[in-house]
């Protein structure tokens, strides 16, 4: 195996990359996103179709888990009745730190038509949202460039979660 | 202008009517034009107190006292052939007389025949479960019972099955506003965090076209993208418009290269 070897020094430099601790721990945590297999109306369908073969999310990292405990991602998927609000929050809170929100439609993020007593008028009266994708339903697509818009942000953001609290305490 | 009119009784009586409206009315007939429903007619006027009855689009709407509801639905079961029940509920009525109509849709599928029984109850009143007669009957009662407070007697298991099991008000009502209550509004906030975070938290946004001049935690205006956050009451910075630098003719940097091209 000896003419294999590969003379690093004489190569043009050792096998060493230098970066911050931040960067790399968001380098990790930005590509192995795994969302919640949670769907609660038609948005559903498309955030199953944005994880099939065609659209392939698993390319981005991103494989939906059927635990919150194994989630990151928490993807609100279509409407929010009141009744079912208290669950989605149980759902969230089970998940473990660090962890993301995308409210996708029209319906997660304000009420969408259904301007009634029974619907949740935006699920960020319930839950921190860190991306609102609109669209009745967003196509696949749109998922795809929220997930990617969400991996845009964790990759700006403190890799030290307590100091992003900060714009959530609201609701925390 | 069209005159102001005081809409407090707006459900006793319509405020507006068109000049040229015509109300529509669907035909009816007498129950001796058919064959079938006039025996079956006969049948159950020999056992309970018949208040009317008639033939609409083809099916026989039969009107009951409310005490007689199980009565008059097991004769139809058991000797006229009524063996499904389709659908059951009530209609509130309480602003013209102070009553629901409760109805009962049957289907005979032999003779394929179907009748509507009908029975008005007061408020507060109650009606007798058909469950043992129909086991489809159990959800479309606790369906009523939760849209408009009747109760139902010996129901196996009378709760609401729609609305959570600690909503107030019953939303079918026509006394129930669309957009909810105060109890409704607030409904997932009081559940999750308390009513002490009513005021962080804030009321619902029912208007879908609100936009807050001087919110920048939601979006910003197109143009003038500020930090997340950001105090913008004493006016913000805009942003500067880019061009791509890949594009064939630099706009910003070259007139001459435009004018080459011409």
């Amino acid at each position: 195996m000896a003419q294999h070897q590969v003379n690093y020094a004489s190569a043009g430099g050792l096998p060493v990359a230098l970066t911050t601790v931040d960067h790399l721990i968001n380098w990790g945590r930005s590509n192995s996103l795994w969302p919640l297999t949670y769907g609660l109306a038609c948005c559903a369908i498309e955030m199953m179709a944005s994880g099939d073969s065609r659209y392939d999310f698993d390319r981005f990292g991103t494989i939906f888990r059927a635990s919150p405990r194994q989630a990151d991602v928490m993807i609100l998927a279509g409407t929010l009745s009141k009744k079912h609000a208290e669950f989605a929050r149980r759902l969230y809170d089970q998940m473990t730190e660090p962890k993301w929100v995308i409210s996708m439609g029209s319906c997660a993020n304000t009420g969408g038509m259904f301007n009634t007593y029974a619907t949740v008028q935006g699920v960020d009266r319930i839950v921190p949202v860190d991306i609102y994708l609109p669209g009745c339903a967003p196509r696949p697509e749109t998922l795809q460039y929220a997930l990617m818009m969400l991996q845009k942000k964790i990759r700006k953001e403190s890799a030290n979660m307590n100091k992003n609290k900060k714009q959530n305490l609201r609701l925390i | 202008m069209r005159k102001y009119v005081p809409k407090d009784s707006v459900q006793k009586k319509a405020y507006y009517t068109d000049r040229f409206h015509v109300v529509p009315s669907v035909p009816t007939q007498d129950v001796s034009t058919d064959e079938i429903f006039s025996k079956q007619l006969e049948i159950l006027s020999s056992k309970v107190e018949i208040k009317s009855a008639y033939i609409q689009v083809g099916q026989m709407r039969v009107e009951i006292n409310h005490q007689d509801n199980y009565k008059a639905i097991e004769i139809l079961k058991n000797e006229c052939g009524y063996e499904m029940m389709s659908e059951m509920s009530a209609v509130d009525y309480l602003a013209k007389d102070g009553t629901f109509e409760v109805f009962y849709q049957l289907l005979n599928l032999k003779e394929r025949k179907r009748v509507r029984v009908v029975c008005r109850i007061e408020q507060g009143l109650a009606v007798e479960s058909i469950v043992p007669l129909y086991k489809a009957a159990n959800f479309a009662e606790r369906e009523m019972f939760d849209m408009f407070g009747i109760v139902v007697n010996n129901h196996p298991f009378l709760k609401r099955i729609i609305m959570p099991d600690d909503w107030e008000g019953h939303p079918l009502l026509k006394t129930y506003p669309l957009q909810g209550d105060e109890f409704a509004s607030w409904y997932e906030v009081d559940k999750i965090f308390g009513k002490d975070a009513r005021e962080a938290i804030g009321p619902e946004n029912r208007d879908p076209a609100r936009i807050d001049r001087y919110d920048t935690k939601r979006f910003s205006r197109v143009g003038r993208e500020v930090p997340f956050g950001a105090d913008i009451s004493n006016g913000e910075p805009e942003t500067p418009i880019e061009y791509s630098t890949t594009f064939l003719v630099d706009y910003n940097a070259s007139q001459t290269q435009l004018e080459d091209r011409k």
